[in-house]
């Protein structure tokens, strides 16, 4: 390894720049500059930012870095955060074996083949709030209207949850995601989720049904509080993921005429499509969080146990060695090696759906309302830059 | 070309059944992977390789 320049410690989570697409300058100036680069948390501890492609996969899928925020010097986002790893983590915060345990009990509701077969109801869902949103005059809030409900009734049909309690766990599932969430704020925001959730498999014993929730429960072997924390990881995860990207790719497409055209011309192209506005936009803005077991070394970076290591998605997303001109947004190219659902073990079990709510959402978006537009001058949206997946709070637009 | 997987390296992205679904598919009953071909014909030797370098397991290895 070269001799290590001293420089100051980046903080962490760095502010964006002027592009709303781009990383935050400091972490791409640290994939340029020092790929393997400490920060500062809020907290003034310190971290590890892993910024290359190649390092980032690299950490994702090593043991010797663990998910398990119980060991000491794991890196929290804040005190909220902090709470909420601290009692009853779900298995995105174990390591395996006791991870793959409770992974493996979900991933055949996401083999492609099942996800594949929601299609026709996923485009029904879709066609319907398309439609109540055009059903009154423009312009109407495409987050509020459409990028939100959508993905919000698919998880809650999946898992078997009332659609109508929506405004009560989405308004809770966002204390949880905002960094600046006080920890009494999300301690309570948790345990009124998670007795939500308790409640409702209560019910499943009774009035069992074929959703997930109720399966869940009918192993036997789960507790009430195993069956509330994997469902709400789900409800959490399944909605303000995919909600927010395709607010934020519909807001990309709109600034994009010539890609937007590409797509409109060839709707053929809309797998690969969302996979670059994955890769592009990269909405996990936190990267994913890891604290070193053993002592290794990354990008020759030598990392001790009981350091902690923040992945960042949206820089490896960028670099230059995997994917040319990787500020641009090039719908035809492939994108696939991205790691915007992370890497390893962990990678995004809810994928298959994400993708597939994507897809349908965009290309009827695009195909039935060809006249839609801002309906605000771009200076004017709101960016979610202090949560964990990046945003726009509102888009209004006309069509 | 000679494919092989490993099933307790699979994380059951479904990736794979994506990239070349001639030669991958997954168990219904917990998504983990199933081979169809070890010897996949030459048109789909280059989506096989794709498939091996983006699965999140590194649970296919390929033999040229
Ligand atoms: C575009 C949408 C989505 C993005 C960008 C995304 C991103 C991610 C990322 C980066 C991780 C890895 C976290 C880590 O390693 O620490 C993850 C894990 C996870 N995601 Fe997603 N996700 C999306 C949609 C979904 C959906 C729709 C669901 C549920 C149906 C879901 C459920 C999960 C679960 C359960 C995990 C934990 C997996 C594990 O620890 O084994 N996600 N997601």
């Amino acid at each position: 390894m070269t001799t290590v320049e001293p420089i100051d410690a980046i903080n962490y989570p760095a502010a964006r720049g002027g592009c709303p697409f781009a990383p935050p300058p400091a972490y791409q100036e640290a994939l340029e500059q020092r790929p393997v680069t400490p920060v500062s948390l809020w907290d003034g501890s310190r971290a590890w930012l892993v910024t290359r492609h190649e390092d980032v996969r690299s950490v994702m899928g090593d043991r010797r870095f663990s998910a398990d925020a119980r060991h000491p010097g794991f890196p929290f986002l804040s005190d909220g955060r902090r709470e909420l790893a601290a009692q009853n983590p779900s298995f995105i915060r174990m390591d395996d074996p006791e991870h793959a345990r409770f992974r493996r009990m979900l991933t055949g509701d996401f083999i492609i083949k099942r996800v594949e077969a929601l299609r026709p109801e996923i485009q029904r869902i879709v066609d319907d709030f398309l439609d109540r949103m055009t059903a009154h005059h423009p312009p109407a809030d495409l987050v509020a209207e459409f990028a939100l409900p959508v993905p919000s009734l698919v998880i809650c049909r999946l898992l078997g949850v009332p659609y109508q309690d929506h405004d009560y766990f989405q308004e809770r599932s966002r204390i949880l995601l905002h960094n600046h969430s006080t920890t009494e704020q999300v301690r309570q925001a948790r345990d009124e989720l998670a007795l939500y959730v308790m409640e409702l498999a209560d019910r499943k014993e009774w009035e069992p049904d074929d959703r997930i929730i109720s399966r869940l429960v009918a192993r036997g072997d789960l507790t009430r509080e195993q069956v509330a924390t994997m469902s709400l990881l789900l409800l959490v995860a399944g909605h303000e993921t995919t909600a927010n990207m395709t607010a934020l790719s519909t807001l990309a497409l709109l600034r994009d005429p010539v890609q937007l055209a590409r797509l409109r011309e060839d709707p053929t192209l809309i797998k690969g499509a969302v996979e670059e506005m994955l890769r592009f936009l990269s909405i996990v803005q936190t990267g994913t969080v890891r604290v070193a077991v053993e002592t290794a070394e990354i990008g020759g970076t030598t990392i001790e146990p009981g350091e902690g290591v923040v992945c960042m998605l949206s820089t490896a997303n960028r670099d230059g060695a995997v994917f040319a001109a990787p500020d641009e947004l090039d719908l035809g190219r492939d994108a696939r090696r991205h790691v915007a659902f992370g890497f390893g073990v962990h990678q995004c079990l809810g994928q298959p759906l994400a993708r597939l709510e994507l897809q349908i959402a965009l290309e009827t978006l695009i195909r039935r309302l060809p006249e839609l537009r801002l309906a605000v001058p771009v200076e004017e949206l709101r960016f979610r830059t202090d949560t964990v997946v990046y945003g726009v709070e509102e888009l209004p637009v006309a069509w | 070309m000679r494919v092989s997987v490993d099933p307790d390296r699979c994380c059951s992205s479904g990736q794979c059944v994506m990239a070349v679904p001639e030669v991958f598919d997954q168990s219904e009953d917990d998504g983990v992977v199933l081979l169809i071909q070890a010897r996949p014909p030459a048109e789909l030797q280059s989506a096989v390789r794709t498939a091996a370098g983006i699965c999140p397991g590194r649970a296919i290895s390929v033999q040229e």
